[in-house]
């Protein structure tokens, strides 16, 4: 009985219609495009076309650097949401807005200015590289990136737990004899623990795809400094078209099983909280 | 009265958390372990970019925005996102009203599919539409035959930019709308509203800061896009380089300065959508909460109401 109140408003064959018109042109018929195409390549040959070494080596610094820039963010936006939600300092709520910074900086000016920055005249190449850090053109200058465009994630899934958790269990535990090391540990922690895995899972799908700002800084050196998604530019550019659609599949089913997984995260992060 | 009985426990509430927090040390050590790792990925990529577009001087500067060719880019640029956000508006408003005023099957999977854009990588997003209409692709003779170009022209980097914009406007209204509900609709539409009458003044009011959030959001991926357009753009210098592809081509020929002006424009769009997303958050949270305290002042009214009737 519930439909029929919902009838009394117009419009959804419109918009319904609309909406599944838009969503095929736009999204379903290029994926579909993209996978029929694929679909045309043998099996062998596809094989062939993913793991070809240069391929492999990609694959390695794509998902390796995205691991550890995850891993980093993962850390250090787990020590910043803890500290603008617990401490009061002065520039507070500047920090706070400025955390989603780079969701709104284009990725080629985070890549431009990163590269800058980190060369050997740059502002802080000035002092690292003498050091021995170079981030500019090596592994190391597409993890600072990927570190770049990833921050906000932990720090926004994090942020509205820390709030709205409930200081009584901490007074507890510090009235029974609990120091704030072991309180930290016992019971903060894990209430923690399932949105700083998806924070986490998140700044590594995003990382995985990223490409504006790595093409600045890494220098593009195949079996070096070269991600997945350059090769498929690259393979583009010399009208190999079999070979960036094989290498695009494969990261594809991958963004897509991390989208999944995402999912289940979520879900099981909003039951700890609820519960 | 409760408000204020209320602040005075707070206070006392305060003194007492000695056992719940850091020490002062440990407290100022992860401040400025937390403040160094902005300064090095927050603060000082931003200033860079501001220094670096200045650091020939004004004139310099304003030489680089006005080259014919940067022109052209930021023409190109604007073109795009004008053309990409209001299409994804018209989508965004019309799934939201499908999806949150209407039941039906499958919507958890409309809803999925709407948000996939944002799983994919950029450059595999350029390669599905060079895929359906560059020269080797499904549609790419018949193309040639008819003399319409997509690939490496404007058509292809607006298809690019609306399929990596596509969710924004969408998935901020649907839960607006959800939240919401359909009461206020049944009832103008009870009242004699027609369809559109209902909508313009009914549903859009109840939505707009919602909307304006998702448009800035659409719009500021929109101009910042760079591994999609780049993929379907061909690079044509004065013709289909945007911006951001802009920007990188002046790298590629060490013009730093230019290329730093360009990102400084761009720079300076990220720090305005930063500012009106925070100013959109900060109402939103201030509405929350005086609807909070009306709330509350109401259920006292009722509470007093109550006494009084029961004396």
């Amino acid at each position: 009985m519930a439909e029929k109140k919902f009838n009394a408003l117009p419009g959804f064959g419109l918009t319904m219609g609309f909406t599944l018109f838009y969503l095929s042109a736009l999204v379903i018929i290029p994926i579909g495009g993209l996978v029929v195409r694929t679909l045309g390549i043998s099996w062998s040959e596809f094989w062939h076309l993913a793991t070809t070494e240069r391929a492999l080596a990609a694959y390695k610094l794509t998902f390796g650097a995205s691991l550890v820039a995850a891993l980093a963010n993962a850390i250090f936006g787990t020590l910043l949401a803890w500290v603008l939600t617990r401490y009061d300092f002065p520039g507070r709520r500047f920090i706070d807005a400025m955390v989603d910074f780079p969701f709104a900086l284009p990725t080629a000016v985070a890549g431009l200015t990163l590269a800058n920055l980190f060369a050997a005249n740059g502002w802080l190449g000035k002092w690292l590289v003498p050091m021995g850090i170079k981030g500019a053109f090596t592994p190391l200058g597409v993890m600072i990136a990927l570190t770049f465009v990833g921050m906000p994630f932990v720090v926004r899934t994090l942020q509205p737990v820390l709030e709205n958790f409930e200081r009584e269990v901490e007074e507890a535990a510090a009235t029974l004899g609990a120091g704030r090391l072991r309180t930290f540990v016992t019971i903060i922690a894990p209430t923690l623990l399932p949105p700083v895995i998806t924070g986490f899972a998140l700044a590594f799908a995003r990382a995985i795809g990223e490409y504006g700002s790595i093409v600045f800084i890494s220098g593009n050196l195949p079996f070096k400094t070269e991600i997945a998604p350059q090769l498929i530019v690259m393979r583009l550019e010399e009208y190999d078209y079999a070979g960036a659609i094989a290498l695009a599949v494969v990261l594809l089913i991958f963004s897509f099983a991390l989208l999944a997984v995402i999912n289940v995260l979520e879900q099981w992060a909003s039951k700890f909280i609820k519960g | 009265m409760a408000g204020i009985a209320k602040q005075k426990l707070g206070a006392g509430y305060a003194k007492s958390q000695r056992g719940t927090e850091e020490s002062p040390l440990a407290k100022w050590t992860l401040i400025t372990i937390a403040m160094l790792f902005c300064l090095v990925f927050l603060l000082l990529p931003l200033a860079n970019v501001f220094v670096q577009a200045l650091s020939k001087g004004w004139s310099v500067y304003v030489q680089s925005l006005t080259h014919p060719d940067s022109w052209a880019a930021i023409k190109l640029t604007l073109l795009v996102a004008a053309i990409a956000v209001p299409l994804n508006v018209i989508f965004g408003l019309a799934a939201s009203w499908a999806i949150a005023k209407f039941e039906f099957r499958g919507k958890a999977l409309l809803i999925t599919l709407i948000d996939l854009p944002f799983s994919v990588s950029p450059v595999v997003a350029g390669l599905m539409f060079v895929v359906l209409f560059g020269l080797q692709g499904y549609l790419g003779s018949w193309l040639q035959e008819h003399d319409i170009k997509i690939i490496f022209a404007v058509p292809g980097i607006v298809l690019a930019t609306v399929f990596i914009t596509f969710p924004f406007v969408a998935r901020e209204l649907i839960p607006i709308m959800q939240a919401t509900g359909t009461d206020q609709e049944q009832a103008a539409l009870t009242l004699g509203a027609n369809g559109w009458q209902t909508f313009w003044h009914v549903t859009l009011p109840s939505v707009k800061w919602g909307l304006v959030y998702g448009i800035i959001l659409c719009n500021a991926r929109a101009m910042g896009e760079f591994g999609a357009v780049s993929v379907v753009s061909g690079h044509i210098t004065g013709e289909t380089d945007t911006m951001p592809l802009r920007v990188e081509k002046l790298y590629n020929e060490y013009q730093g300065e230019a290329a730093f002006a360009i990102a400084s424009l761009l720079a300076l769009l990220a720090l305005v959508t930063l500012g009106i997303k925070t100013y959109l958050e900060w109402r939103q949270h201030r509405e929350y909460e005086l609807a909070q305290q009306s709330a509350a002042a109401e259920s006292s009214d009722t509470f007093l109401e109550s006494k009084s009737k029961n004396e």
